[in-house]
């Protein structure tokens, strides 16, 4: 059998729940997430890593998915568009980018927030030249980009304003 | 009673004569005094839940039992003959069930009978000359490569001269120039020219532009019987479903179009793709449903483009500022394929005030990749060169190049010789200068610049464009027993916010609020609505969607009077209640009366009417930009763009100003960053994807302030509204070169604004 055709069996968490796929091992993360588990949130708007509408977060840190094989998330926990909705209630960046008007096709904006998730997590109230270096992997051919940074620049004042004990 | 009327019809840039099925008279129209409490409010948007959360379904999320998956194998020549093909190996492996080509394929005419869907003859780089379906796109992809190919390669003709130089080879029987040059002429320019104190000369030339669209152009398609579903990225669901009845010889009502999500086209998906076609022939044949998605480096080769234009303008004018003169001539390269030629001239011939004008626009097959619509065609390219002489002349004369303007500022449509139904563009001119402070503009230096470090500057660029809309388009409304109300109209959401702007404008004619609205549309089973492009979706489509809003709120007022006992014309509704005038407490909510009914709807249906006779509908604004260059390096870095357009009555202030950032962004990576580049010695294309193609990025947006005259058109359409989503993209690309200009003397009017084009301007390359 051919390496090509061999299929792996690979487990790993995705928005918190286990799962397994079977693979071929040249199957990236983006095709395992869309194809073989129908979360169709994140976008293949390049298939090469430079665009970022295919990010997501493996183990916490903004990934380009297209550019990692499905077998590299063995035993990983993997957080998609899907995951931040909880029980239909949108997450606070979710919130900020409806809000702000922050995209309008909508297609690179599953990519753009995981993009900001990732941030957010790695610090909490990041600089505006922060937030615009963190998303300059992400193309937004609309041009909402500045609509993006203003969302991001709200969670990231309402975290200062919560560290520093500030009303929000 | 309704009755075809012929009107004259904007679209694009360009006016044609139509016939228009208008179907009865209009709404009084919105005034300046109406006041609303949706319309004109910042409604965030009614489909954000679903694009923030995954759960919008674009085409490609799409699956279906049993889908394949399709490649498409291109053209390595710019023109060239297939002299052997040989599938057998692609066939055999693994996954494949199909190779479709010229060799098999039905003889399907494209491109206006010019070509086929599968051509022998291969006239770019890119040109498709056959598709793999397979089980999974791997497996497609893959199967590419296995298929043998010889090419008898031919000469080829790649630029504009090129084409148009003499015994050049000819891309088409009829030759290079579609349908020969394009002239206009008013008044006597010589004469004009020979009163003129000062004249300037100034040459444009503007690259080919990649849309890039995030989603890739595609179709998934699935036939049940004889009878073909398309699920399309388009802008354009009834033209698909043309085109593919056509292309299939099907009855239309066999064919439906579904599009709910797309993400984004800007003019490049107007209509069917070859990919939709041979998708479905392959689905047919296959038995099964089929995908074929472009990949990011086919939507560089074969997804149409910008083309690149060559222009030259001369301006004369009076020592005291009149224009007397103004000689235009452009060329557009069309690529290989194009039905309609770039209104170039369009802005040279309309926006000042001249007595003398003469243009010529030359339109020009090439080996190249077709050009398509984009946002704004010939305008964009147009609005540089006009815009730049403008300023040119206006530090010639030492006049300052916005008073230069308004003492040119056309009163009315010289070139159809009629009134327009309004112009606020001096309200824009005001309102901008002052957010940009345009008066501490310092003076253009009068030669190119010594010296080292960054200096600023500021120029303006103005545009003009149509964006009236038209008829036909037509709206359903249905307001069910629990008040919910539903809007069906065959339009499409390209990102424009439109489904919001028509949800908006529904509750408002119902007084209830948006969330009780919701909007059905990208499907060729709801009522006809045209093409999302040219910016008329809002003004074709609201006024329809007001009129079957109205409609049901005639029913409604009927349906209180007669519980309320009282007559209908005593019956006022306000904030979502019906209540008998002068008696508030005698009152019911919407959904109070309309659970009356038991568990019936009451219906509504609204029809866009004729525009006025007699008078020319365009938008007008004007954008400042501030640059700052460093005369080092060349770099030119925009700070800030200011905005101000009238586009008639603003129905969304926080989606208008979305949609003057998208457009001030397009035009930014036009002007200084983005060139889709065609080896000059083979014509292949060497920019596949967004690693050699500078789309904008986060942290080279500058600040912009987007401003709106917001006055309703008094007699466009009974919204008052006039379309937005090209206008800002116009000006963007000409404000920005005369402010490199005015930092630095040197004025660059060939784009992409280059460091290196700086520096040379600047002497400081050899």
């Amino acid at each position: 059998m051919s390496l090509e055709a061999r299929t792996d069996s690979v487990t790993f968490t995705v928005n918190g729940r286990a799962e397994e796929v079977r693979v071929a091992p040249r199957r990236t993360l983006l095709a395992a997430l869309r194809e073989d588990l129908h979360l169709t949130g994140a976008k293949e708007g390049c298939g090469v890593g430079t665009c970022g509408a295919c990010t997501v977060l493996v183990d916490g840190r903004p990934v380009l998915s297209c550019l990692i094989l499905a077998v590299q998330a063995y035993g990983r926990s993997v957080e998609t568009i899907e995951g931040l909705t909880r029980d239909g209630v949108l997450d606070p960046v979710q919130r900020a980018f409806i809000e702000h008007d922050a995209f309008q096709c909508g297609f690179c904006t599953p990519g753009q927030i995981m993009t900001l998730q990732g941030l957010l997590r790695r610090r909490p109230d990041p600089s505006p030249e922060e937030i615009r270096r963190a998303l300059d992997g992400n193309v937004c051919r609309c041009g909402a980009y500045l609509r993006i940074q203003a969302a991001a620049l709200e969670i990231a004042r309402t975290a200062e304003a919560r560290r520093s004990g500030r009303p929000t | 009673m309704p009755r075809i009327v012929r009107q004259k019809i904007e679209f694009e840039g360009r006016i044609e004569e139509r016939d228009v099925v208008i179907e009865g008279d209009d709404l009084p129209a919105w005034g300046p005094a109406e006041t609303f409490t949706v319309v004109g409010t910042r409604v965030p948007r009614v489909d954000g839940g679903d694009r923030v959360s995954g759960r919008a379904r674009y085409t490609a999320d799409l699956d279906l039992p049993g889908l394949l998956h399709a490649a498409v194998l291109r053209s390595p020549h710019a023109h060239a003959r297939i002299t052997r093909f040989d599938a057998g190996a692609a066939e055999r492996a693994p996954g494949v069930r199909l190779v479709m080509s010229a060799a098999n394929a039905p003889k399907i005419p494209w491109y206006n009978g010019k070509s086929w869907l599968f051509d022998p003859e291969l006239r770019y780089a890119g040109d498709e000359v056959a598709v793999v379906v397979a089980d999974t796109a791997a497996q497609a992809r893959d199967a590419l490569d296995l298929i043998e190919v010889d090419y008898e390669a031919l000469p080829r003709v790649l630029t504009i001269d090129a084409a148009l130089a003499p015994n050049a080879v000819p891309v088409h029987t009829e030759g290079n120039v579609l349908g020969g040059p394009e002239r206009y002429e008013r008044g006597d320019v010589e004469a004009g020219f020979r009163r003129a104190d000062a004249t300037v000369e100034v040459r444009a030339d503007t690259q080919d532009v990649l849309h890039h669209s995030m989603e890739t152009h595609g179709s998934v398609v699935h036939w049940s019987g004889d009878r073909l579903t398309v699920w399309d990225s388009t802008q354009h669901i009834f033209g698909v479903r043309r085109q593919v009845a056509a292309a299939l010889k099907m009855p239309l009502d066999h064919v439906r179009v579904v599009s709910p999500f797309m993400g984004g086209g800007f003019g490049s998906k107007n209509g069917a793709g070859k990919y939709t076609i041979i998708a479905a022939l392959a689905s047919r044949q296959l038995g099964r449903p089929v995908r074929l998605m472009f990949t990011r480096a086919d939507e560089s080769q074969a997804a149409g483009k910008r083309p690149q234009s060559a222009q030259r303008i001369r301006l004369g004018a009076t020592r005291d500022g009149r224009l007397v003169a103004i000689d235009y001539r452009g060329a557009s390269n069309l690529g290989a394929y194009r039905a309609i030629g770039s209104p170039l001239a369009g802005p040279a011939k309309e926006l000042y005030a001249c007595p003398n004008v003469r243009t010529e626009v030359v339109n020009v097959f090439t080996h190249t990749a077709p050009c398509a619509a984009f946002r704004a065609p010939g305008f964009v390219e147009g609005t540089v060169a006009l815009e730049a002489a403008m300023e040119a002349l206006a530090d010639t004369l030492g006049i300052d190049p916005l008073e230069f303007r308004l003492r040119n500022y056309a009163e009315t449509d010289q070139v159809l010789g009629r009134p327009y139904s309004s112009k606020f563009l001096r309200d824009a001119y005001e309102r901008a200068a002052n957010a940009a402070g345009w008066e501490r503009r310092t003076p253009t230096p009068p030669r190119p610049v010594a010296g080292h470090g960054r200096r600023r500057g500021v120029g303006m660029g103005t545009q003009i464009w149509g964006g009236a809309g038209s008829p036909p388009a037509y709206a359903e409304m249905r307001l069910n027993p629990d008040g919910t109300a539903e809007i069906r109209i065959g339009t499409q959401e390209i990102g424009t916010g439109a489904k919001t702007a028509l949800a908006q404008i529904a509750a408002e004619v119902l007084t209830v609020p948006v969330d009780r609205v919701s909007v059905s549309l990208g499907d060729t089973e709801l009522p006809y609505a045209p093409l999302s492009a040219g910016s008329q979706t809002i003004t074709s489509c609201g006024p329809a969607v007001r009129m079957a809003a109205d409609e049901v709120r005639r029913h409604l007022l009927d349906a209180a009077a007669s519980v309320l006992e009282a007559a209908s014309n005593d019956i006022r509704l306000e904030a979502g209640r019906l209540f008998v005038a002068g008696v508030p407490e005698r009152g019911m909510t919407v959904a109070e009366v309309a659970g009356r009914m038991g568990n019936f709807t009451l219906a509504g249906r609204g029809f866009r009417a004729a525009n006025p006779d007699g008078v020319t509908i365009r938008t007008f604004g004007v954008q400042i930009a501030e640059v700052e260059v460093d005369l080092d390096t060349g770099e030119v870095t925009v700070l800030r763009v200011v905005a101000c357009h009238d586009v008639g009555r603003v129905i969304n202030p926080l989606v208008y100003a979305s949609q003057i950032e998208g457009g001030v962004i397009q035009g930014l990576g036009m002007a200084l960053r983005e060139e889709h580049v065609t080896d000059p010695d083979t014509g292949t294309v060497l920019d596949l994807g967004f690693d050699s193609y500078a789309v904008p990025r986060s942290s080279v947006i500058p600040e912009i302030v987007a401003l709106a005259v917001d006055k309703p058109d008094p007699i466009a359409n009974n919204l008052g509204a006039k379309g937005v989503g090209e206008p800002p993209i116009i000006p963007t690309p000409a404000a920005i070169a005369n402010a490199v200009a005015n930092a630095t003397g040197a004025r660059v009017t060939s784009l992409p604004i280059t460091p290196a084009k700086v520096l040379s301007a600047l002497g400081r390359l050899r």
